[in-house]
């Protein structure tokens, strides 16, 4: 008997077309809605496209939140890279315990989160409680830790943390230079798999920021869609843009390393 | 030895659990700062009590739809016969897509399945079938948990095609030898083994829902009665009269989220039993 390729089922084919449809016309149409005319609706024009461009809140808050961003990742990774690394290295039986620590967001997620934070801070130095870049960066930091904590885990277990070390020491490395020069270039993948998520993440948030008032970029995106339909659907196309990049390039780096990635969460 | 994961203990302390515990505490303190029971038995009233209900009920219909959905597309993208390109293009998209939610996602909905959307318009003007004068609305429950989907159907097909990749072919081609039809197959031994990986998947599904706030907040202006949008107008609309009772509402999700969580662990280590 000739084996033969087996060919795609019809049950499958209507599954994977319903399931295309449902996904591409939200995009679809958003890219329709961005090309209307705000004044009489009709298409189409990249009206919507100059007036994001030159709307300075736009810019204002895309900033901020990128600063944010930047500002979350790098506190992650100090806070963070040490950490996994000294529990690979010298203490593995702590390593379960911060497994089981990167699950508590699940049973606290960000509404609840902000509620506790904001009871806690009130009331602390304005530096910290009345700026995004103290108060929204502290909780990003926390929604970005299992991410951060799983992707840095499978990158330190990909190595051998103890020959590494080794090797760097008895060539009279000290610890921060070890760190710095010999384990941070091995686990870069690693480091930046969860600092994309981390951007993903911090880019979307919007629970936090609107429950404490700051004015972060889906703040601005909210308030668009509130007042301007058609320009709302171009900063949506961008907003979406954005998450692209990030989840792109992190599935890149994954497909180098060989780990899968995952979700994040800007509900 | 502990000394170099002290800056890490530090700060989750600080920053995850004294807050999470300062819920927990000041959902049983009074306005006088003295313990009391009143703010959570008033959960058990209106209109939290149909908060709850409504978030619940949101959290556990989109688990199940975006759960039977999205085993469905994996396994349709996964099966033999369905091109390999195929397959990487659905696991590729719902990778990012998983991540699409708040208000992007609430406006792309608008855009094209609200009263002036470009899917509503062309059935309007095209098909002659109206559909808001049929009922449709994205501004409801059943409104939300359509869009809830979205990210719902991806977040299933990432979770639960890891564990159809590990239904092994040689056990269908076992169960065929032995007789068996594809219905007894899956009878027998597909759901049985997958079962775990499902149910698993379904309590992050129904957390992830559960906890989602800028997607409803956006769709229905704050006004569809879940608890997070609840919480919410405690402090966007200044009627902060009780803070307690917010942490009380606060205290509710995080029960119910520790619940799902107890469930989840168990089912974990029975899904691991079959992975390769």
């Amino acid at each position: 008997m000739k084996l033969r390729r087996p060919k795609i089922t019809l049950s499958a084919t209507i599954w994977l077309l319903l399931g295309a449809a449902y996904f591409l016309l939200p995009l679809v149409g958003t890219f329709i809605f961005s090309l209307k005319s705000n004044q009489t609706g009709k298409c189409c024009t990249i009206a919507s496209y100059t007036w994001v461009v030159h709307n300075g809140d736009f810019w204002h808050t895309l900033k901020l939140s990128l600063t944010l961003a930047l500002e979350t990742i790098a506190i992650s990774l100090v806070l963070f890279v040490p950490t996994v690394y000294w529990v690979h290295l010298k203490v593995p039986k702590l390593r379960p315990v911060i497994a089981s620590f990167a699950l508590i967001p699940f049973v606290v997620p960000p509404i609840v989160l902000v509620v506790g934070l904001l009871d806690v801070f009130r009331g602390t130095p304005q530096w910290f409680y009345g700026t995004p870049q103290g108060f929204l960066v502290a909780a990003y930091v926390i929604l970005a830790f299992p991410y951060m904590f799983f992707s840095l885990d499978a990158g330190f277990r990909a190595i051998d943390v103890h020959t590494l070390t080794e090797a760097s020491q008895s060539l009279g490395a000290s610890w921060p230079r070890t760190l710095t020069r010999v384990i941070l270039p091995n686990i870069r993948a690693a480091a930046l798999a969860g600092s994309f998520l981390a951007l993903a993440i911090v880019l979307g948030e919007f629970t936090i920021a609107n429950l404490s008032q700051f004015n972060t970029f889906p703040i601005f995106l909210q308030y668009t869609n509130e007042t301007q339909a058609y320009p709302a659907a171009a900063v949506t196309l961008m907003s979406f843009g954005l998450t692209w990049i990030a989840m792109l390039s992190l599935l890149y780096i994954g497909r180098k390393r060989g780990g899968t990635p995952q979700l994040t969460g800007a509900r | 030895m502990w000394l170099p994961t002290i800056p890490f203990f530090v700060y989750t302390i600080a920053f995850l659990f004294v807050p999470a515990g300062s819920v927990m505490v000041g959902a049983f303190r009074g306005k006088d700062g003295g313990w009391t029971f009143s703010n959570v038995t008033t959960l058990f009233h209106q209109p939290y009590l149909d908060a709850y209900k409504t978030s619940i009920e949101v959290s556990g219909v989109t688990a199940l739809l975006g759960g039977v959905i999205g085993v469905g597309i994996a396994y349709a993208a996964i099966r033999d016969g369905t091109p390999r390109w195929l397959r990487s293009v659905f696991t590729t998209f719902s990778g990012v897509a998983a991540n699409f939610g708040g208000i992007p996602l609430a406006f792309a909905f608008i855009a094209t399945w609200g009263t002036i959307g470009v899917v509503t318009s062309f059935m309007r003007d095209h098909l002659h079938y109206d559909l808001t004068a049929h009922g449709f609305s994205l501004f409801n429950k059943t409104g939300v948990e359509f869009v809830y989907l979205y990210f719902q159907i991806p977040l299933m097909l990432l979770v639960i095609a890891p564990a159809i990749d590990g239904l092994r072919r040689e056990w269908r081609e076992a169960a065929s030898n032995l007789g068996a039809n594809p219905f007894q197959f899956w009878r027998y031994v597909g759901i049985p083994v997958l079962m775990p990986s499902i149910l698993g998947a379904l309590i992050l599904l129904f957390g992830n829902a559960f906890a989602a706030y800028a997607t409803a907040y956006s769709l229905t202006s704050g006004t569809l009665p879940l608890v997070p949008l609840l919480i919410g107008a405690y402090y966007t609309g200044n009627v902060l009269d009780n803070p307690h009772l917010a942490q009380a509402m606060a205290f509710g999700m995080f029960a119910v989220l520790a619940v799902m969580m107890m469930v989840y662990i168990p089912l974990q280590r029975r899904a691991a039993r079959w992975a390769k």
